[in-house]
């Protein structure tokens, strides 16, 4: 099914589980140089290990780098030093290949195409057949509740409504890697719950793998079976935490004194990472 | 709970608030009836005019009383009628009453330059009318997006027709709307032939070759950083070129037929169309931009499916302005040679010749090309960019 993995997977990755890594980073550096002459570090010597099938959260406060990894994975950024693969394949050649679905902070949806079509976009240019087109984005715009919006415009949708949208678009291309960039930040809460509970629905119904950027402890907890822990100026990891909880999850889960522990530790984490501020 | 905050206790809240809503109206109705009988009462005491030398009083022997009478019968009935919009409806009848009555007495050979009775009661007309259009524009659909304009522009004409013709205007300075309407009618022929000339051959051409260019340019411009950087100011120069000084060398260059002419329109229309074509293209969001590039999309998928769509907003706005930069344009080249058609050419041969009448048609069909011109584009730019935030249906 997927590309044969790489010869040897990281000390996290074994501990974890056997499964094969379908994105594996290596001391990955990204500076960006500024009109004042003082470059800016994104990205400090960043290595990480992701399996398949696991659901893994980046957290950490703003400018930590937790986006610019995610967009480094999608080759959206080039890192000026280290190595990346994602499913044994450069960047470059796994977006051109479109393994992966990405979903934005902001739903990005075209004002000028309906629901339907938003979705049908990514299989356009695929080339796949109109019909072919249509059953999928019909397939996907059910799986996220949104069967009967096919012709409703984007504005006409409720903002939950259109990052749902955002999402089926993502799932249309049946990537085996999803990757999610704060997707949830912009909503209200009760509908951050519901879209919670739906997200982990989907990825233990589809075994996808999911990498998820949030600030948000509890929706980490919640979702991921490993949270990564960043820390800003220079951006880098500071601990990667397993998070075994049941991969079925409701949302009581987070009355649990394990979840409290998990989220515990994450706080910590972080709480560690902002002693390096003034 | 739920219940308690929702259904039953809003439905009696907004029946008072539509109670209040209907006496306050009523009450200013009123107000606006006392304005109008005002300058009425005013008008009864001067006279309508003056008829072989002789001054001529309301009750004076013509006809004028019964405009009167059936003026306030309407005035009276769109008080009574069921529905204020129904009352409009029959207060408009008042209105296209009072304004054939300055018709009726011209027709009659009243002289109405003194007839201070007939200007007060048109005064009064106007005033009825401003409240008919007030009902009417409430209206949903048609009535308010046809119906209203098209009556104040139709009042405006006729304004103009009884004041031109009340006051004995001369033609040469300002004709009657009738007159031109009349002049339209048995020219037509030449009208037409000058219609094909310069608007059919001239415009049509060169607004197509100058917008085609402008966008053309604005693409490879868009690809070719160094072309948006050194056209951009050069547009800037472009838009302060007086068309009068242009327009001899094109003609000098490119003969007198409509080559000439359409060099200036795309002199006029290259540069605002590369512009907004430019501003379009640039007009797609990055993250928009991420979405594209994220599904392996190269320069032509995402020129295609991403940045037109977006930048059609503003090419639209390129087009409408260049509608009437164009006809601008192909009517003054006009001026500085042509065989021996065209608009311009008209305009400026039968102004020498005093012949104010044809151009003044000729200025209708201009004005009425534009008009439909730059409609037309406003009507596709509705059916295409329904989506745009400005266009969305509410």
């Amino acid at each position: 099914m997927h590309s044969p993995s790489p010869p040897h997977a990281s000390g996290a990755t074994v501990r974890q589980a056997p499964a094969a890594p379908i994105v594996q980073a290596k001391n990955l550096s990204l500076i960006y140089p500024t009109a004042d002459g003082k470059p800016v570090t994104a990205l400090s010597e960043v290595s990480l290990t992701i399996a398949k099938g696991d659901f893994v959260s980046l957290i950490g406060p703003s400018g930590c780098g937790k986006t610019t990894l995610l967009r480094v994975i999608a080759d959206l950024e080039r890192p000026t030093a280290g190595t990346i693969t994602v499913e044994g394949l450069t960047p470059e050649q796994a977006r051109l290949k479109r393994l992966y679905g990405y979903v934005f902070q902001a739903p990005a949806l075209y004002p000028w195409r309906t629901v339907e079509r938003n979705v049908m976009l990514p299989l356009e240019i695929m080339g796949l057949s109109r019909a072919e087109r249509q059953a999928r984005a019909r397939e996907e715009l059910g799986r996220v509740g949104l069967a009967g919006f096919e012709r409703k415009f984007p504005w006409q949708l409720s903002g939950g409504m259109q990052q749902r949208a955002s999402i089926a678009r993502a799932l249309a291309l049946k990537p085996d890697l999803l990757l999610m960039d704060e997707p949830f930040g912009a909503l209200d809460e009760i509908t951050r719950d519901h879209l919670n509970l739906h997200l982990t629905q989907l990825w233990r119904g589809t075994g996808k793998t999911c990498v998820f950027v949030t600030h948000s402890i509890a929706e980490a907890v919640f979702l991921s079976t490993r949270i990564v822990v960043m820390s800003p100026r220079p951006g880098r990891i500071l601990d990667v935490i397993d998070c075994d909880l049941p991969r079925e999850r409701t949302l009581d889960i987070r009355e649990s004194p394990e979840f409290a522990a998990i989220a515990h530790r994450v706080r910590d984490g972080l709480k560690e990472g902002h002693s390096y501020d003034d | 709970m739920s219940q308690t905050t929702n259904g039953p206790d809003n439905g009696p809240g907004n029946e008072l608030d539509n109670g209040a809503y209907r006496t306050s109206l009523g009450a200013s109705v009123d107000w606006g009836l006392l304005a109008l009988i005002l300058p009425t009462l005013a008008a009864l005491t001067q006279p309508v005019g003056t008829l072989n030398g002789e001054t001529l009083s309301w009750f004076g022997g013509s006809m004028a009383p019964m405009f009167l009478i059936g003026v306030v019968l309407t005035v009276v009935g769109g008080r009574t009628a069921p529905s204020r919009r129904k009352g409009a409806w029959v207060e408009l009848a008042g209105v296209v009453m009072a304004w054939l009555l300055p018709l009726h007495l011209l027709n009659e050979g009243v002289d109405l330059s003194a007839g201070w009775g007939v200007w007060l009661f048109l005064i009064a007309a106007i005033l009825l009318l401003w409240r008919v259009l007030g009902a009417l524009s409430a209206a949903p659909g048609w009535t308010r997006s046809v119906v209203v304009p098209g009556l104040f522009g139709l009042g405006l004409l006729v304004a103009w027709e009884v004041l031109v013709r009340g006051f004995q205007v001369p033609a040469i300075l300002l004709p009657a709307p009738s007159r031109i309407a009349g002049a339209l009618a048995q020219h037509a022929p030449v009208l037409w032939d000058d219609f094909g000339q310069t608007v059919l051959t001239s415009v049509v051409r060169g607004y197509v070759m100058g917008c085609g260019a402008g966008f053309a340019v604005a693409i490879l411009a868009d690809r070719v950083p160094f072309l948006a950087r050194g056209l951009l100011p050069l547009g800037n120069l472009a838009s302060a070129i007086p068309v009068v000084g242009i327009a001899p060398i094109m003609v000098m260059w490119f003969g007198f037929d409509w080559p000439s002419k359409a060099a200036v329109i795309v002199v006029m229309t290259f540069f605002p169309m590369l512009i907004n074509t430019l501003a379009g293209l640039a007009s797609a969001e990055r993250i928009q931009l991420d979405l594209m590039r994220s599904y392996g999309a190269g320069y032509g998928r995402t020129l295609v499916k991403l940045r037109l769509p977006n930048a059609l907003p503003f090419l639209f706005n390129g087009l409408k302005i260049n509608s009437t930069l164009a006809l601008i344009g192909a009517i003054v080249a006009e001026f500085f040679g042509t065989p021996v058609v065209g608009m311009g050419f008209r305009i400026s041969t039968e102004v020498a010749r005093m012949n104010l009448d044809i151009v003044w048609a000729t200025i209708t069909v201009a004005a009425l090309t534009g008009s439909g011109f730059y409609g037309g584009l406003a009507l596709l730019e509705r059916a295409t960019t329904a989506w745009h935030p400005s266009m969305r249906q509410r």
